[in-house]
Order: structure tokens, then sequence, then C-alpha cells
């Protein structure tokens, strides 16, 4: 099954192909369709399985590439042949290299998880999206471009060098951009698949960058081979920002753009314009992700680097918290989900960041589980609502959606970190190593980090007391003026007026079509979505739970199978003697032995080989105050939306201007939206008009001035070089008028001439005797 | 006036006497007689060809001019005739010569007048001045 690892990506390809080509050619049937894109993921993902199991019992730890089972297509073949090239940095600067890149697949542990998480998490929403994309016309451009998304993804993720990973990153990004604007009759969704697009190709500019910057260092683009390499090199202290610095700063401006962190995160809440199964695949579980992944798989270069580190760790960090204050007045469902995506993947940074690679990947798979959970549960509720996103409209739909609700429950409950739920071991993980990292300030993290998973408590509970407890406020007219404005009121009630022509449009069908539902005085209520979408949400509350029990940590008593499945591929990397080649990084719950024997006393004293029994103390201190921190917010939000509405009001007021700048953004969307894109519209338009009078008018005026000359030219020739050659006809008819006259045509006067020249010859003769 | 009275003498003379006007006539023509009259002729022709308008006329001064060469020739021949100096009829042959070539110049000149006339519509040569400068 080892062998056959190259089939993982190309079988949604095929499906891509089969879909793309012929969908619409041969008319397929949505039942056709559905069964070649969720089959080819299906197949991808048995694969998957069969490969990782094949990989851990007989190839862990080492990596396994797909060279190893054979040269040539479809195993390993040279992509990019390339030619000479000479290093131009680092150690080995000027000596000679190849550019050579192999088109190869590598499965090691982390590439093992992340196939797992995308081709199940892909499979599960596959189906979701069958039912919820039901009777769309666009059906087979959808799972087209969905399962050329899946062939892009995994490329990404089980490419064995930089190149293929770019391609794969790319890929995605292009199949974001197809996706978000799937509704591309809607100006909005155009408008955000182009807006996440071009953000995401700025931070590309920086991967790109940082991929030269790789080459020209080791002269090739392998990761195992890099990985090798790069071990000859010292790790580059705190404040100092050399070679390696500079590739990673280039490698996480890319996973900014990528993974949506400050200050590139503008995209991802436009892009829930998408349909809900693109936000749940694309900008949940996988694509987002990608920045963390690349980040792992890189992390032999940053951690030579600490300050880059320390630059993860605290973007990661303010980009949680930030999102999560932005959450908290969004009214969108969608919305909020999304700044909660934003906020949770700047928890994967951080744990990056601070070293704890492994708690990054394992978040991001917990992550995967409980937002994609949400994401389509959302999805099911929009589904219900009948396209209804506001969170004003719904209450108490408990009552009409439990099975969306109790599995909906089971990813909030994840997302706030409760025992035993799968958040709860990613996220306590994450800030634990922040708190002990040796990373300077890892104390500062861990205290936002700790505040933003209040919040993060604090938001989900209002986004469940909102949309599923309460009173159900879709048919309250005074709830649909607030939201819509006054003639939707009316049609909340019935009314037939069905002059639409001021507001927008979709919204106002949408509102005619509910009002003319049930036939009960024009009520609308809505209904449990069908079992195609409820099975996958079932199977992913399933996983929300038990996810995060592969990761259960020493302290509580499990083995932690997770960061040693993950160990493998971190690179251990002795950051207190930077400038020294490396010794072994304490990790705490490691042997205390090795920690004695290399007698390291500050690093050793920070990370905690003071024994077993003493940093456990600290930890279950603060594995129970986040809980009850989390715990308490959630109450909170309970208390204030359902039980004292009055006090939550009183409350908004009081920090009134705090509630609007949270309700605009922060103004972060308005200052690049409007400011910077203003300010490059400017600069084009200068160009522009450089171009086009400057450029331009040079080359027309060059042009003129060709015309000029070929005009005095002309007149040159007419009236100088013509009167030069006349002039000198002139002069012979000017001087043959004289002459002329002799030629009379008058016969008689020749006659005469000869008579008298014959007199002169006679009287001549006649004189001269 | 002397001439006038031998005249009427001569014509009182003749009405008596059987004898011919001509034959009391005390005339002999010498050589010069003859080339004077044919130098008179010749300026007459000449004459005619420069001045006249009609292209007709201009070849009659033509002929003119000719037979007063014929009658130049004619008059030599007689006056070596009578001193014995050449062949009797070298001048004879040369003006049977010329009265053939003036025959030819002559029809040839008049076809080409027909060809003018046909053209030009006019035998008056002052009006065909197509050399003109």
């Amino acid at each position: 099954m080892l062998k056959l690892i190259w089939l993982i990506p190309l079988l949604p390809f095929f499906g891509f192909l089969i879909i793309g080509l012929f969908g619409k050619r041969l008319r397929l049937s949505e039942r056709v369709i559905a069964f070649i894109a969720c089959g080819s993921v299906a197949i991808s993902l048995i694969l998957s399985i069969g490969a990782v199991i094949e990989y851990a019992s007989s190839y862990a730890p080492r990596p396994y590439l797909s060279s190893e089972a054979g040269q040539g297509f479809p195993y390993s073949f040279t992509w990019v042949p390339g030619g000479k090239a000479i290093l131009s940095e680092g150690q080995a600067a000027g000596a000679a290299a190849e550019f050579l890149v192999n088109w190869s697949y590598q499965l090691d542990p982390l590439s093992a998880v992340m196939i797992l998480v995308v081709t199940g998490v892909g499979f599960l929403i596959h189906v979701f999206a069958v039912g919820y994309m039901a009777g769309d016309t666009g059906f087979y451009r959808f799972f087209a471009y969905l399962n050329l998304f899946m062939f892009m993804m995994l490329i990404l993720v089980m490419g064995s060098n930089f190149l293929m990973m770019f391609v794969g990153w790319e890929g995605v990004g292009l199949c974001s951009y197809l996706l978000i604007g799937y509704y591309f009759d809607r100006q909005e969704a155009g408008d955000a698949s182009k807006k996440a697009f071009i953000v995401n190709r700025i931070g590309d500019f920086g991967f790109a960058l940082a991929i030269f910057g790789v080459f020209s260092v080791f002269g090739t683009l392998e990761f195992t081979q890099v990985a090798e390499a790069i071990k000859a090199y010292p790790v580059e202290a705190f404040g100092a920002f050399g070679l390696m610095s500079w590739i990673a700063l280039g490698l996480f401006i890319g996973a900014t753009g990528k993974s949506a962190q400050i200050p590139l995160y503008i995209w991802l809440p436009d892009a829930m314009a998408g349909p809900t199964p693109v936000s749940a695949l694309i900008h949940a579980a996988t694509m987002v992700t990608a920045g963390v992944y690349m980040v792992t798989r890189t992390n032999f270069i940053f951690q030579r680097s600490v300050t880059m580190m320390f630059v993860v760790a605290l973007v990661g960090v303010l980009t949680a918290f930030v999102a999560a204050t932005i959450a908290f007045s969004q009214t969108d469902i969608k919305k909020v989900l999304a700044y909660s995506t934003v906020s949770q993947l700047g928890y994967m940074f951080l744990g990056c960041g601070v070293g704890a690679f492994f708690a990054g990947i394992f978040h991001l798979m917990t992550h995967a589980f409980f937002k994609a959970l949400m994401f389509l549960g959302s999805g099911s509720v929009i589904h219900g609502m009948h396209h209804e996103q506001d969170m004003r409209l719904m209450g108490g739909l408990k009552k009409y959606m439990p099975v969306t609700f109790w599995t909906f429950a089971a990813g909030w409950i994840a997302i706030c970190g409760i025992l035993p739920f799968a958040g709860f071991f990613s996220k306590d993980e994450i800030l634990w190593r922040a708190f002990i990292t040796d990373i300077p300030g890892g104390r500062i993290l861990w205290v936002i980090g700790f505040i933003t998973a209040g919040f993060t408590a604090f938001y989900m509970t209002r986004l469940m007391a909102l949309t599923f407890w309460g009173q159900y406020r879709y048919n309250d007219p005074a709830v649909q003026k607030e939201v819509y404005g006054e003639h939707r009121a009316a049609h909340a009630h019935g009314a037939h007026d069905h002059d639409l022509l001021h507001g927008d449009v979709e919204e106002d069908k949408k509102a005619v079509e509910h009002a003319h539902e049930a036939g009960r005085g024009g009520q609308f209520f809505p209904h449990e979505s069908p079992k195609v979408m409820t099975i996958p949400l079932i199977v992913l509350a399933v996983l929300s739970v038990v996810g995060g029990w592969i990761g259960w940590p020493q302290a509580l008593g499990g083995s932690n199978h997770f960061e040693h499945w993950i160990e493998p591929v971190i690179e251990k990397v002795d950051r207190a003697h930077s400038s020294e080649a490396q010794g072994r990084l304490q990790l705490p719950g490691e042997a205390a032995v090795a920690a004695k024997a290399q007698g390291h006393g500050e690093s050793a004293a920070s990370e905690g080989a003071h024994g077993d029994e003493g940093h456990n103390v600290v930890e279950y201190a603060l594995m129970g105050a986040s809980m009850a921190w989390a715990l308490l917010g959630m109450y909170l939000a309970y208390f204030l939306y359902i039980k004292r509405r009055a006090l939550l009001d009183r409350i908004v007021s009081a920090i009134h201007p705090l509630y609007v700048g949270s309700k605009n953004l922060w103004y972060w969307d308005y200052l690049l939206d409007v400011k910077v894109v203003n300010l490059f519209k400017g600069l084009n338009n200068l160009l522009w008009s450089i171009d086009a009078k400057g450029v331009d008018g040079g080359v027309n005026g060059s042009a003129w001035l060709t015309r000029l000359s070929s005009v005095v030219s002309g007149l040159i020739d007419k009236y100088v070089v013509d009167m030069a050659v006349n002039s000198v006809g002139w002069f012979v008819r000017i001087g043959s008028i004289v002459f002329r006259t002799i030629q009379t045509g008058f016969a008689q006067n020749y006659a005469l001439v000869m008579v008298l020249g014959l007199l002169a010859f006679v009287g001549y003769y006649l004189l001269s005797r | 006036m002397a001439n006038v009275a031998t005249l009427i003498l001569l014509l009182q003379q003749t009405a008596q006497e059987p004898t011919s006007f001509w034959s009391r006539v005390s005339f002999n023509p010498t050589l010069s007689n003859f080339l004077t009259l044919s130098f008179l002729l010749f300026i007459i022709g000449v004459a005619g060809v420069l001045t006249r308008r009609n292209i007709i006329i201009i070849f009659m001064s033509i002929e003119m001019i000719l037979n007063a060469a014929n009658l130049n020739l004619i008059a030599f021949a007689r006056y070596w005739q009578l001193n014995g100096k050449l062949s009797e009829y070298t001048g004879h042959l040369f003006t049977i010569f010329v009265i053939v070539v003036a025959a030819a110049e002559a029809a040839i000149g008049l076809g080409i007048v027909i060809s003018l006339y046909r053209n030009r519509e006019t035998v008056a040569i002052d009006e065909i001045d197509l050399l003109k400068w």
C-alpha cells in the first residue's frame, strides 16, 4: 500500500477531470457526480489509512520517500531539470550546484497526520456538500473544483520538496478563488474571491523569496536534504537576524497570507461569501492550516532563529486575541466562525513559535474536527433557515433541528477546551508549552493566550445562545425591522407587498419566499436537514470528542502518543547555546538523566528539569485555571444572553466605542481595503498617466517629429531640388529665345535663307576673282 | 526714240517689200543674251518661290527655275556647237535629264500637296507652320 501513495492525490485529480470536462457536456446526474467526487476521496482516504498503517509498522520514524518505490513515473521522476548554479550564500557560498527538482512524495509522521486529516475531513465534507448543494445548477462545477482542491492540498502535504509544496500552495489558493467566487453572479462573492487570491499572493511573494534563499544556501529543495545540510548552521540568538532568520521570515510571511494571520487575515472573513462546505473545508480544516504545516515542515529553519520563533509566537497570539475581540460583535454566524478560525490559527502558530510544533499540529488536527463540524453545523442551520445567516433572526433552533444542535454542541464544548473533549488537550498543550518555553517573553504570550481562551469560550457560547437557545426570533417583526428595515417587517407578517425596488434584491427574494412559507400567515419555521448532511455531522462530533485522546498528556496519566509520533519530524535544537553546536533541548517529561548529563543549568531551570513532581503541579494548576476560566466565560455568555438581556444591552452601551470598533473589525480591513488599496490605485493612476501622457506622448511625439521632418523633406524636394532641376531647363529656355525665332515653320523663310546663302557664295566667288 | 523710229521705218519697209519682218531684224543673239534671259527667268522663279502664297504657284515657279537652268544649258550647248569645242549633244542630254527629274519632282510634289491639303485643308503655306518655335 505504501507504494501506492502516488495515487492518493491523483484520484481526486481524475475526479476533477471527469466531472469538470464531462459534467456539463454529458449532463451527468447529481448522483453520478456525487459518486465520482466522494468516491475518489473515499478511495484516497482508504489508501491513506493503509499507507499510514504500513508506514507506522515498518518505516517509522524515518521518512518514506516515494523514490524508494522506484524511479521514474509515477513514483519519482525528474520534474524540473534546471541547470548549473552557484550557491551564493551561507557556508557553501561559491560551490557549484545543480537545480534539479523531482516530483516525488514523502510520507513521514507529519504528512501522515495531514493526509489523514485532509482526506478524512474532506470526505465528510464532500458527503455533506452533496446534500447542501443539491439542486444547484453548478453542482458539477462545485464538485470539480472541490476535487481539484483535494488534489492540490494533497500535493502540498505530500510533496517532498519546497517546489511541490509551493505548487500545492498556489493550487489551493486558486481553488479557494474559484470556490469563494462560486456564486459568481454576486458582487460580494467576486470581490471576496479576488481579495482572497490577491492577499494570498502577497504572502506567496515572501514564500517564493524564502525558496530562493533556501536554494542559494543549500543547493537543494528537498526537505530531507535541507534538514541534513542545515545541521552545520548555528542557532541565531534572539536579536540577531542572520541568514536563517531571513529565510524563516520569508516563509512566515507566506504562512501569514495563507493562514490568515495579522496583517493578512482580511480575506478570511470575506471568504464566507462562498458556499458553507467550502468554508468548512478550505477555510477551517485544510487550506488555512497549510501555513502551520509549512512552519512545522521547515522547523529546522525556524528553530535556528530565536528571533523568528518569537515573531511567529507573538503574531500568532496577537492574532488570536484580536480575532477573538472581533468575534464578540459579529452577527453573521459564519463570520463568527471565520474569526474563530483566525483566532485558533493564531494558537497554532503560538504553539509552533514556542517550539512545541507537535502541539501546533495537534491543535490543527483537533481544530479541523471541531471547526469543520461547526461550519457544517452552521451550514445545516443556514440550509434549514433557507439561507438566512443573521443570528439575530435565529434562536431556539434546538427544538427544530435537534441533531444539528447536539453535534454543534460537541464542537462548541471542544473549542471551549473542556476536558475530555478534543480542544482541551491541544489548546492546553499549547498554553503549557508557551508558559515553559525558553523563547523570550513566553510568560507574556501565555497570559495573552490564556485571556483569549476565555474570550473564545464567551463568544462561542454567545453563538450557541443566539442560535440554538432562547426564543425563535425569525417571525418577530421588530427583529426583522432591526436587521433589514421596514418592508421586510411587513413580509414577516405575511404582507403581500411586492414592491421590491430598494435594498438587496437577493435578500428581498428570500423575504418573499419565506413570507409564503407554510401558509401560516406568512410565518416561517426551519426544519432539520436530511441524513446526507447530518451523518457527517455525527461523525465529526464523535471525532471532536475522542480526537484529542491520542495526545493525552503524561501529566494526566496518558503517554502522549501524538507527541511521540510527531517527534521524529522536529529537529532537536539547543537554543540555550545559540552560537555553539546543538545539544539536546530539554522537554518536560523527558528523562532527567539527560539533563543531568548535559548539566546546562539555566536552560534546565526554565524548562523544568527539576523533576517530574515539581512542574506537574504548575501544569495541573494551569490546566485547572484555564478550564475554570473557560467555564466562567461560557457561563457569563449564557447568563448575559439568555437570562439578563437587559444587562447585556447596558454593558454594550457602556463600552460603546469598543463595541463599534469591534463591529468595524478594528478598522484594519478598512485601512487596507480603502486606504492602502486607494493608495495603490492612486499610484496606478499616476503611473498610467505617466505612461499615457509621458511615454505615449513621447512615442506620439517622435512620430509627429518624423512626420514633420518628412513634410520638410517634401518641401525641400519640391521647392529646392526640383527648383534646381527646373531652373536648368528655364535657363535653356530663356537662352534659346533668341535663337528659336529662326524656326518660323514658314517654308519660304527657309528658301530665302538658301537663296541668301547662294548669293553669298556666288558673290564671294565673283568678287574674289 | 531712235529704236521706235527704226521700228517704224522697218514696218514701213515691210509693208512695201515682200521680205518678212523678222528677216529685216538685225538682232543676232549671242551667248550672253541667252544667259541674261536665263538669269532673268531664274530670278523671276526665285521671286515667285519666295513670295507667293499658293503652293501650286510655288511649284510653277520652281519649274520656271528649272527651265531657266535648261535654257542655260541649251545656250551653252549651242555655243559650244558653233565653236566646235565638245561633243555636240552633251548639253542637250543634260537638259533631258533635268526635264525628267523636274517631271518626277513635280509628280511627287503634287502628291505632297494633295496629302497636305487633305490634312490641313489649305494650300497656303503661311498657314502651315507647325514647325514654328
